[in-house]
């Protein structure tokens, strides 16, 4: 089994940057709480009394699958699976959008079925598999369904996009891909506020009608 | 989200023994209940998840369709008994929330929804469903997705469910379990209507169990249609939905089941409208006459006075489609 190190390893320059930046939005946000909380706070803070204090809450063992991976954790019963994925297991492909359930940003596959991750806890995930966009590529062979977006423009800014690929491709697995129309039905739980829509559409429709086993 | 507690008791009669306990809830899915905690609206002390209970079966009884509290709502939309016995069921859910959501959510579940009032959701705001004798701030408020049929001065906050319209229009039974035994509770008088006690959505007795609902058969196959009115065209809640399902001989309508979403605290059973159809002709004339039926008694609260037009041109509108018409 790949370390959680080895998966995170910045490979290249772009890759250290987005790394570096992650940990300055990580402290800074520390940073911005610790202005903003009462002094004893900021002392306790100082002194990683914070740690201690979340040690109490009771955690509980999780064991779950994520991307072929088997992983042993601790967590917090209100800890969500999203909060899981992106803050203990550093995937951070998938996206924290509206953290509701009404944005799709979130969305992975338990078990095969698409879900949102945000209305998710963490610990009724025990003995489950988890796909997220980061499970789709093999090695630097991307996933068509990737490829598809990529030829068809299926996206603007990108935050929304491993959201609907998880959903783009449980879309065409379920059936649910006949139609222009009924792409649009069983797309509908991902938003994205570009508008890329038409291109989304078109870019399931071609990995659907390519025929693949995806 | 406030710190709780998480059990996983390993039966249903373990179950049972932790749920009578006040700041206890059950989970199943988990998409309103895990919402409701992230906004503050709902603050439980302890989690009880019902998953792994063996209640996801969808099997025929002698009497009709039984569904088991558990069952997936996209796997009950897609099933095969379902879609031949109880197709209005299946067009409901399928017209419910998003694929993901579906992929979640459990019948069980669909049915204890609270309403989706940004009053209630909202934990600055009065609301005497979530804090009682706060008030209610959708009276004389912001209320375009509200009730015309059965509010009280307390609460004029409407059930957001489609599956639970169908199901109330299908003749559908509750089946709950207690301490003592199962018993079984008509769909119709499952929810409740808001009244001096906006803070109780339903008739579950405090402690049990849904465990399943079952669909008696029917002759109403071949001419039931579900109309869901809604501001986008898919993944909205509805503005006014329309359950309907006909039984036709030769023109005739032999039987007639009604009911409307997004205007009550409750699933809206249209009984009077259903006894007016019944021998009449199955045209837009008889089904404009039960949509005026339909009506009587209705109140809008200012915002939502388009729903008194909107909601009989529904019911015509679900008809004519039932019948074949459009």
């Amino acid at each position: 089994m790949e370390s959680k190190e080895s998966l995170t390893m910045p490979v290249n320059e772009q890759e250290v940057k987005d790394s570096s930046r992650r940990i300055f939005l990580k402290q800074s946000s520390l940073l911005t709480a610790v202005a903003f909380t009462p002094g004893i706070a900021v002392k306790a803070a100082d002194l990683h009394v914070d740690e201690e204090i979340a040690a109490v809450f009771e955690k509980m063992p999780l064991k779950m699958e994520v991307n072929g991976k088997p992983h042993n954790l601790s967590v917090e019963p209100r800890s969500t699976l999203l909060d899981i994925l992106r803050e203990q297991l550093d995937l951070t492909g998938t996206k924290k959008g509206c953290d509701h359930g009404q944005c799709g940003a979130c969305t992975v596959h338990v078990d095969g079925r698409r879900i949102n991750s945000c209305l998710t806890l963490g610990v009724m995930m025990n003995g489950k598999k988890i796909t997220t966009i980061e499970g789709l590529a093999h090695g630097d062979q991307l996933h068509p369904m990737q490829e598809a977006f990529i030829k068809h423009d299926g996206f603007q800014c990108g935050y929304c996009t491993p959201g609907q690929i998880m959903s783009a491709v449980a879309c065409i697995r379920e059936g649910h891909a006949g139609s222009e129309h009924e792409i649009r039905e069983y797309m509908s739980g991902n938003i994205c506020r570009c508008g890329a829509y038409p291109n989304i559409v078109n870019a399931i429709q071609e990995v659907k009608n390519g025929g693949q086993a995806i | 989200m406030k710190q709780f507690q998480y059990v996983q008791p390993a039966t249903q009669q373990a179950v049972l023994e932790v749920i009578n306990k006040p700041g206890t809830k059950i989970i199943a899915g988990g998409t309103n209940l895990v919402d409701l905690m992230k906004r503050g609206v709902t603050a439980p002390d302890k989690l009880v998840d019902i998953n792994h209970l063996p209640l996801k079966h969808i099997t025929s009884t002698p009497k009709g369709l039984y569904i088991g509290a558990l069952a997936l709502n996209s796997v009950v939309s897609e099933n095969k008994l379902v879609a031949e016995k109880q197709p209005l069921l299946a067009m409901a859910l399928k017209s419910g929330a998003s694929p993901q959501l579906r992929n979640m959510a459990s019948v069980g579940g669909n049915m204890m929804q609270r309403t989706r009032c940004g009053y209630f959701y909202d934990t600055a705001m009065p609301c005497n469903k979530r804090v009682p004798g706060s008030g209610c701030g959708a009276y004389e408020g912001v209320n375009r997705m509200h009730a015309i049929f059965g509010a009280s001065s307390q609460c004029i906050a409407v059930h957001p469910s489609d599956m639970c319209v169908a199901l109330a229009a299908l003749d559908a039974v509750v089946i709950i379990a207690g301490k003592k035994g199962e018993h079984r509770v008509p769909f119709t008088e499952f929810h409740r209507l808001p009244g001096d006690h906006p803070e109780t959505d339903n008739n579950l007795p405090f402690g049990e169990l849904i465990v399943g609902v079952e669909i008696p058969n029917n002759n109403l196959q071949k001419n039931s249609y579900y109309l869901k009115v809604r501001d986008r065209q898919s993944y909205a809640f509805a503005l006014v939905s329309v359950a309907a399902a006909l039984d036709i001989e030769n023109g005739i309508i032999q039987n007639a089941r009604l009911a409307m979403g997004g205007v009550a605290h409750k699933p809206w059973r249209l009984f009077d409208a259903e006894k007016l159809l019944i021998g009449k002709k199955a045209s837009e004339e008889s089904f404009q006459q039960a949509a005026q039926l339909a009506m009587q008694g209705a109140k809008a609260y200012g915002h939502n006075s388009f729903k008194l037009k909107l909601a009989p041109a529904s019911i015509t509108e679900a008809l004519k489609h039932a019948a074949g018409l459009v």
